[in-house]
């Protein structure tokens, strides 16, 4: 039965196939990379990183832009709530990026109003992965999205993190990972610290540290911002669901991380 | 050579009507009632498969009848609210245009197919205080020869509609707290089927749109939720 007000021809649950088949207008047509009309400049989002705590698991970003050696935005958002126990960071051209966080929060709200439930964690992991995948002939020509994507295992009661590679290669993390320009530093940072099941403060904490190591040695890098008030994102995803540090908790773990790095040099 | 018979227009659309509406005398009703925190939405409903479902952040949609029908209205409804959250604004997508989809594509199904569509529902959306222009509720019949009406406070939908219908307007109060109007709600399904046992609060199907909620505001309350709201006093 057809019901002619409506004009839709597809009949399952993904709203990126939905697009594809019956609005194609509005979708993800990439044949325009192909032949791009000249190089092309786009503001690209900088450092995000993952990992593993006590309740659950933890996803930063910083908030900068950059356009080349520009600074693009300085309160970009770089880390978006998929849905109540899922978070994708993203890292790389900012445009496409964030449409992609858009798109795979509508696909999983939309899978869960067909479907009446919503999707495995994994099954929201691998959705995402084709969603890079079909962004690789942009990345061909320099807007890559590597997103980072972690949440909280309703079945297994557990965060779980996974990172992306430009082909939609999809790989599972079991303690912590980071990416963007700024990843290798917070990576290294993370790797320092990191112990299993730190509680939240310890893994605010760590967070804090990470991006402000990024930022000391990778420019590309916003860190905390005390001057213009801008603080980074710092989500946790647990068994409740997904909350966002508060900037004051933010600024006061920042000072202090500040304090005890002065008192280490002036005690030389 | 065969004369074709004649068979007037009155009389296959009354044919028709008759046939829908006897459909879904068949099944049970569902109601929609406006309360202090939002919309509620009830239906008597023993098995899993659900009639009320969520369409958009602040629409949600009931059907009755036919299960197959108004479940594939009920799917067309999100996949039409997406694309055009999507294509737009969130706040692009209301109840209005999307009731008027319904009526158009269900008045065109009762003219144009043999069989009529054996259904009925409901399309409510909670008001948002804080957007200018959305800040009423609305609520949407929408019967299967297509035919659309709008409702205030409370609508009913299904075989004895009439009947309950009778029952809220005369005990419907604006600003009811959700306890009260669920045990409304209740009383008034428990009149769909007159002598039979009351009904049993694991048989309903209760689902709200809170104002309260960011974001998503549909909210299916779990059973035992619905048992203790509905014996608290």
């Amino acid at each position: 039965m057809k019901f002619a007000g409506f004009g839709s021809r597809y009949e399952g649950s993904s709203f990126s196939e939905l697009l594809r088949v019956d609005h194609p207008q509005l979708g993800l047509d990439q044949s325009w990379v192909r032949n791009p009309p000249g190089p092309i400049s786009a503001p690209h989002g900088t450092t995000v990183l993952a990992f593993k705590y006590a309740d659950g698991v933890v996803v930063a970003g910083d908030r900068l832009a950059t356009e080349g050696h520009r600074v693009a935005s300085r309160d970009i958002q770089k880390v978006y709530a998929t849905d109540d126990y899922s978070i994708m960071a993203i890292a790389g051209a900012a445009g496409p990026a964030i449409e992609m966080a858009r798109l795979l929060r509508i696909e999983l709200e939309h899978y869960e109003k067909i479907e009446g439930e919503p999707l495995e964690l994994e099954g929201k992991a691998n959705k995402l992965s084709q969603m890079v995948r079909q962004n690789l002939p942009a990345a061909m020509q320099g807007l890559v999205v590597v997103p980072l994507f972690a949440g909280y295992d309703l079945r297994r009661h557990a965060g779980r993190l996974w990172k992306y590679d430009v082909t939609g290669g999809r790989y599972e993390e079991t303690e912590f990972e980071a990416t963007g320009s700024g990843g290798l530093f917070a990576g290294e940072s993370l790797k320092k610290a990191y112990r299993p099941n730190v509680l939240r403060d310890e893994a605010l904490r760590m967070s804090v540290e990470a991006l402000t190591d990024a930022a000391d040695q990778d420019r590309a890098t916003g860190g905390v911002d005390v001057e213009r008030r801008i603080f980074p994102s710092i989500d946790f995803c647990t068994a409740e669901g997904t909350r966002r540090a508060e900037d004051g908790e933010i600024e006061e773990v920042y000072r202090q991380l500040m304090a005890a790095r002065r008192d280490r040099s002036n005690s030389r | 050579m065969s004369i074709p018979f004649y068979v007037s227009p009155e009389q296959v659309m009354q044919d028709k009507a008759e046939y829908a509406r006897k459909g879904i005398a068949r099944g049970k009703s569902s109601l929609t009632l406006e309360y202090d925190g939002g919309i509620l939405l009830m239906a008597e409903n023993p098995s899993s498969l659900s009639k009320i479902g969520e369409i958009y952040d602040r629409i949600a949609f009931a059907g009755v009848g036919k299960f197959s029908e108004f479940d594939q209205l009920r799917k067309i409804g999100v996949r039409y609210a997406d694309v055009k959250g999507y294509a737009y604004s969130r706040d692009d997508v209301r109840a209005k245009a999307l009731a008027n989809a319904y009526s158009q594509a269900m008045g065109d199904v009762f003219v144009r197919e043999l069989k009529p569509l054996e259904v009925e529902m409901l399309v409510a959306e909670v008001g948002d205080e804080n957007l200018a222009g959305h800040e009423k509720n609305a609520i949407y019949r929408v019967q299967f020869d297509g035919s659309i009406s709008d409702h205030e406070g409370y609508c009913v939908i299904g075989g004895a509609a009439e009947d309950l219908d009778a029952l809220l307007r005369a005990e419907y109060r604006p600003g009811l707290p959700l306890g009260d109007a669920m045990r409304l709600g209740q009383r008034a399904l428990q009149r769909a089927n007159e002598g039979a046992p009351p009904v049993d609060p694991d048989n309903l199907e209760v689902c709200l749109l809170e104002k309260a909620r960011t974001g998503r505001k549909f909210n299916r309350l779990p059973s035992d939720r619905v048992r203790e709201l509905l014996s608290a006093t």
